[in-house]
Order: C-alpha cells, then sequence, then structure tokens
C-alpha cells in the first residue's frame, strides 16, 4: 500500500501527531468523498481520526454503525449488554439470523469490521450506568445516543454535559421520530427539552408500542449524518432544532429548540454536578411496585389446572383488537382503555382472570377492576408469554 | 380563531387515533381545553393533578416553544399550529 500525502495546504504542522494518511486502498474505497469538495482528502481524514461512541446497537444503531463504519469514521465504540433475539431481526439491519443468541456487540463488532476493516472498532458489553458512563465518553468526542430509555437517554444526556461531549440524539415511537443535537458549545441539552421524564406506564415502551421497522432506519440514518457533518465541520447541524419525522404522514417538521437559562444540568446555576441514580430520578422502582407486586396473580399453571378442572373461570382478555389476531387463549377481549365504560359487561359474582402479553396491563386492569368492587379477581403472572413458556407452546409469542 | 392542534403518535389513542383536530380558540390553552373537552382522557396525560403541563409535554405554536412566550396564556392567530410534542425513548430495545 502506498501512503499517500495529502496535497492541500491544510496539512497539520509537521510537528503535530504523525501524519494520518490515506492508504492506496482507502482512497479507492473512499473515492466518492474524496472527489465531493465538501468533504474531499481534509473530510477524510478528519473521519479517519474521528472517534465516536454508539450507546446501543439495535435499531438506531444499526443505520448508525453501518453508516459511520462505510464512512471510514477511525474510531468506533459500541455500547451494549443485550443479546440478539428474533424480534430483533424486523428493524436491527445488522444482524442476521444466524446471530440470534449472540452477543449485540460481538455480532455487529463482526459485521462492521467485515464492512470496513480498515477502522478500530471497540466493544463495550456493559449496560451504561452512571458507575462507567464518564470513563466510557472519555476517549470519545461524539457520543450518540441510540437508547431505549428514559433513564439512559437523561444518563447520556449529564455525562455529556458533564464531559463537554456532544450528544448525537434520535428517538422513535411507532411511526414517529425525533432527532436533535445536544451538549453543543452554546446549544441546549436534553434537560433543557424534556425537564423531567415521564412518570412510568404512561408513555409506553417500543416493546409495548411496536414500531415500524423502517423507522429507526431514517432516524439512525439521520444521527449517522449528523455525526458525520460535525465531523467534517460542514453544513448546518441540527443545534437548537428538534427535527420531528411522521412516517405515515411522511412529513418532516422542525421546532426551535432553546437553551433553558434555569436548566438545572446546563444553566448559569447549574445544581446537578454529577450523575446520579437514573433509574431512580425516572421513578423506575415506583411503577414495579405499583403495578406488579399489588394485585393477586395467578400463575400460568395454576390456571391451567383449575380450567381442566372445570372451574367456572372468566378469562378476560385486555389487549387490543388486533393483538387478540395473532394468539388468544380463549379470554373475552376488553381492551384496557375501554374497561372503564365496559365494566357492566362483567360479573363481579364470578371469578376473572385477567392477562395480556405479559401480565403488565392486566395488572393495571385488576387494579381498577378491585377498585370498582371485584373481589375475585387475579392476574395471569407473565401473561400470554409465561401462558406460552408454561402451558401451552403452541400459542405464539410476540 | 381556528387553530390546528396537532396530536403526537403516543397520544392518538385518547383521541380517537386522530394525528390533529381544528379548534377555535384565542390562546394556546384554550385550545388545549378544547381539544380535552372532546377527548377527555387526554387531560391526564398533559396536566398533572395541581393544573400544571407535564413537564414531559412540551408545547409549541408553530415552531415556537410556548415556555419562552406566555405559556398557557399565548395568543393564537387564524391559522396557527399548535404542536403536542411529548418525550419518546424508543430506540432499539426488545
Amino acid at each position: 500500500m502506498n501512503p499517500v500525502t495529502t496535497m492541500g495546504t491544510k496539512t497539520a504542522p509537521v510537528e503535530a501527531a504523525p501524519a494520518v494518511q490515506l492508504s492506496k486502498d482507502e482512497i479507492l474505497r473512499y473515492s466518492r468523498h474524496l472527489i465531493m469538495p465538501e468533504v474531499g482528502m481534509d473530510g477524510q481524514l478528519k473521519l479517519k481520526q474521528a472517534r465516536v461512541l454508539m450507546i446501543g446497537t439495535g435499531g438506531l444503531g444499526a443505520p448508525l454503525g453501518l453508516y459511520l463504519a462505510a464512512a471510514g469514521v477511525g474510531h468506533l465504540g459500541l455500547v451494549d449488554f443485550d443479546k440478539v433475539d428474533f424480534t430483533n431481526l424486523q428493524r436491527q439491519v445488522t444482524f442476521g439470523t444466524g446471530d440470534v443468541g449472540r452477543r449485540k456487540v460481538e455480532a455487529a463488532q463482526e459485521r462492521l469490521s467485515n464492512l470496513n476493516p480498515a477502522i478500530e472498532i471497540r466493544v463495550f458489553e456493559t449496560m451504561l450506568t452512571s458507575a462507567n458512563a464518564l470513563e466510557l465518553f472519555r476517549d470519545y468526542d461524539i457520543i450518540v445516543d441510540g437508547t431505549d430509555n428514559f433513564p439512559t437517554r437523561y444518563l447520556v444526556n449529564d455525562a455529556c454535559v458533564l464531559s463537554g461531549k456532544i450528544n448525537v440524539y434520535g428517538s422513535i415511537f411507532r411511526f414517529e421520530g425525533q432527532a436533535t443535537i445536544f451538549g453543543a458549545p452554546g446549544g441546549p441539552c436534553y434537560r433543557c427539552l424534556y425537564p423531567e421524564p415521564p412518570p412510568p406506564g404512561l408513555v409506553p415502551s417500543c416493546a409495548e408500542g411496536g414500531v415500524l421497522g423502517v423507522l429507526p432506519g431514517i432516524v439512525g440514518s439521520i444521527q449517522a449524518m449528523e455525526t458525520i457533518k460535525l465531523i467534517l465541520g460542514a453544513g448546518e447541524p441540527l443545534v437548537g432544532r428538534l427535527l420531528l419525522f411522521d412516517a405515515l404522514m411522511m412529513k418532516f417538521r422542525e421546532l426551535k429548540l432553546r437553551k433553558n437559562p434555569d436548566c438545572p444540568m446546563c444553566g448559569e446555576k447549574r445544581t446537578i454536578t454529577k450523575l446520579m441514580d437514573y433509574q431512580e430520578f425516572c421513578g423506575i422502582r415506583g411503577e414495579e411496585a405499583a403495578s406488579t407486586v399489588s394485585v393477586p396473580e395467578i400463575t400460568p399453571n395454576e390456571l391451567k389446572a383449575r380450567l381442566d378442572r372445570g372451574d367456572d373461570l372468566y378469562i378476560l382478555d385486555v389487549r387490543e383488537p388486533h393483538e387478540y389476531q395473532i394468539c388468544q387463549i380463549g379470554g373475552h377481549l376488553i381492551p384496557l382503555g375501554d374497561l372503564p365504560r365496559r365494566v357492566s359487561e362483567l360479573d363481579s359474582s364470578r371469578e376473572i382472570v385477567a392477562h395480556c402479553r405479559s401480565g403488565k396491563r392486566s395488572a393495571d386492569a385488576v387494579a381498577f377492576l378491585r377498585q370498582a368492587g371485584f373481589k375475585k379477581i387475579w392476574n395471569l403472572k407473565g401473561g400470554i408469554l409465561a401462558w406460552s413458556d408454561e402451558v401451552d407452546p403452541r400459542v405464539p409469542k410476540y | 380563531m381556528t387553530v390546528t392542534v396537532m396530536i403526537p403518535t403516543p397520544l392518538r389513542a385518547y383521541a380517537e387515533k386522530r394525528d390533529h383536530v381544528e379548534v377555535a380558540a384565542e390562546t394556546v390553552g384554550e385550545a388545549l381545553d378544547s381539544l380535552i373537552a372532546r377527548h377527555g382522557e387526554l387531560r391526564r396525560h398533559l396536566y398533572q393533578d395541581d393544573g400544571r403541563l407535564r413537564s414531559f409535554v412540551n408545547v409549541y405554536v408553530n415552531d415556537d416553544d410556548i415556555r419562552y412566550l406566555q405559556k398557557e396564556a399565548t395568543p393564537v392567530k387564524d391559522g396557527d399550529t399548535v404542536s403536542i410534542v411529548p418525550s419518546i425513548a424508543g430506540g432499539f430495545g426488545g
């Protein structure tokens, strides 16, 4: 390979770190970048020297990792603690069917190294925590947030502000996405936009709410584009602007995002000076205590035994009609949201077992019905997922 | 004044799956009140028990955050768009 020196005038001074150069193979690989004046040799060398840490290698992380690796971002870090499962494959295009069961960081590293062997990829098989975030961020310049939960989002934000790193943000829900850049010099942070997270249970998660598989592809690609623009110093970065994308309407909208002078994280009188317990901040423990512990439960095996005995049980399915079409275990369908106005359809003198997919929504249903005076009511522990595992494997899991 | 209130995906379940409604209003607060009058379940998603807007729900008139205008008292004019923008966290999860 012939090292090729940059011909431009903006090369680093000789006394600086050893000049980064592109090999002949790299020049060929990146030729469609090199012939664009907006990238060129200078830009490609910036990409090669860039250090980007991706939090999450799933839906958003898939296009991100693929495009950043393909573009020649020289140092990529991947943080993920998860393993690939079948439900990931609908959107996490880094992974193949053969990767199911593998560690995500390992499968992603293999795929990205195969795509571009010329870059360095470091993997961190860990959950991002208050204990390790600052340490992990230290070796990187840009952090790309592709996580799926509020505690980690606030953690990424706070760690970025504390360590002066830029946070390229993207999030998705069903067929709607948001993207912006937080933590840029003079720009807002996530807490400027949303000082507090929603209480648990009020906003459904991806696992409950679903997501159209292409959506993270689009939003993750926007994050990749913004990351590359930041590295190149090209164009107008998405700082101070919140991009909203509605895939169903195929509409992009843009809202102004201001730095909040009273922000507890990045404002002048900041009150947050170190990382905190983000589970607690987001009230996660409270939710577990409230929704899964306090209602009477019946296990799938106990329910099966009682049904086999011929006990007169009313099975109440509180899922949505489209879920009922996927599979059902003989329940009467009243979606959780309809329960308040359809409660008269239920006979409080009968024994009732409520269920949903995982047991979470039906716990809410049981709590609601107990408040409404129902005494003989139980939640099917673990829902249809547990029923499929423990009683009838023919029932598909989703 | 007729304004369009944009309803975000996570809240459409409480608004008969609508993505927007047209309401008559002079202020942002009135526009949200009209929305809630039609879709009562939205109240607990938009407001805290003390009547304040929830801190994870931002409201914009056109592209401006009402927190930096006159909050719910921000006047609206014919053809304005009031957007409800809640925080969403989804990314990669199973």
